[in-house]
């Protein structure tokens, strides 16, 4: 079972209220931002912010940094300043390709290095915000052994669509469908972009259905009152735990009878069901770890 | 870096936050710090250390600090009085 990231809290980086109280909301990942959550004359502000935060605070959560992106002029000065704290996850924002990656990948390598951290400890991810990001989705996520997900970034990528974004989320079904395609090939896992009407819970719901169908593991989120929300939506139910321990049991069985066809209540069970039977309980006991938060 | 050049600040008087200002100081003056801070009477001890051992550890001698606390805690500190002094160009 891959680590659970069913939400990504995103934390303005230059907000030390918000930054002091971020491991409280049960968010699987706080994402510590630097990025579009800071004024521009903040940024250095920002970076030595998080700096602090990551060395000095007990999160009890994985702990991300979305960095400036590198051709800005902060990009590379927040991975110097930042990196020496140890984030388990540096998430780069409006990724466009994969030697973006190899580039950022080569600059932990030496950080980690230099700080005797263990080689490959620090992860990345990226958000894909561009049809040419998006493009070259794969590539990207197979650029390096530190990949762990691939996000999408609604807001940017509407923009370069020269659309909206609405309710239903139509102008984002194919880039959605697309870049799970890419992490499920790069076998990274898929985040979606983030809700932004914090008041409207059933819009939120509405867009879990969507995008939990579509095969994301998970979503970004603006405020600690998505988390709960986003949780109950990937928690696999009762039922569906159930039924997956029954397709198992009728598994084994089969397995023990040397039987070549399985069944139960009538249907036909093939090894695809057995792994997705597989998966949901890996998930159910993943959720329950964490107290079935 | 072993001076404070120019007038410099950090941070904010939001919540939590601390705002700190650096001004250069003639050499001899040493480290002044002037503290405004609602946990005064329990912390304000303890925070003028704080502010005037990561000066000495930057290597400044001469400087006046001016820091309005809105409950910080040490992180923030540390943080809000890097960032003066990088900005007062060290």
């Amino acid at each position: 079972m891959d680590r659970l990231r069913r939400s990504m809290m995103f934390i303005p980086g230059n907000n030390p209220g918000m930054l002091q109280n971020a491991g409280l909301y049960g968010a699987d990942t706080i994402i510590l931002d630097c990025e579009d959550a800071v004024a521009i004359t903040e940024k250095d502000s920002a970076r030595n912010l998080v700096f602090q935060a990551i060395s000095e605070m007990n999160y009890g959560t994985e702990v991300a940094v979305r960095i400036n992106h590198i051709s800005t002029p902060f990009g590379w000065d927040d991975l110097k300043r930042i990196l020496p704290a140890k984030p388990d996850l540096i998430r780069l924002p409006m990724c466009q390709g994969p030697e973006e990656i190899r580039q950022i990948d080569e600059v932990i390598s030496e950080a980690e290095h230099k700080n005797n951290f263990a080689a490959g400890s620090i992860k990345m991810m990226a958000a894909v915000e561009t049809p040419k990001g998006l493009r070259l989705a794969y590539e990207i996520a197979s650029a390096s052994p530190r990949m762990v997900a691939l996000a999408i970034g609604a807001e940017d990528f509407t923009a370069n669509l020269k659309t909206t974004r609405s309710k239903l989320g139509r102008e984002l079904f194919a880039a959605r469908g697309q870049l799970v395609l890419a992490a499920r090939e790069a076998g990274v896992q898929c985040i979606d972009t983030v809700f932004a009407d914090v008041n409207d819970e059933a819009g939120l719901k509405n867009e879990l259905e969507l995008i939990k169908e579509m095969g994301f593991d998970g979503k970004s989120v603006v405020n600690p009152r998505q988390v709960t929300v986003v949780h109950q939506f990937f928690a696999p139910t009762a039922k569906e735990i159930d039924y997956a321990q029954r397709v198992l049991a009728a598994y084994q069985e089969a397995l023990e009878k040397k039987s070549g066809v399985i069944s139960l209540n009538g249907k036909m069970i093939d090894l695809p069901i057995v792994a997705r039977a597989e998966r949901v309980l890996a998930y159910a006991k993943a959720t329950a770890a964490k107290g079935g938060r | 870096m072993s001076k404070v050049r120019k007038t410099a600040q950090a941070g904010t008087v939001e919540s939590s936050d601390i705002m700190i200002m650096l001004a250069p100081a003639e050499a001899g003056t040493g480290i002044k710090v002037e503290l405004v801070s609602p946990t005064m009477q329990q912390y304000g001890k303890q925070m003028i250390n704080l502010i005037t051992k990561i000066l000495v550890d930057h290597g400044i001698d001469d400087v006046l600090v001016n820091a309005n606390d809105k409950g910080a805690l040490d992180c923030t500190i540390k943080a809000r009085v890097i960032t003066a002094l990088e900005r007062a160009g060290e």
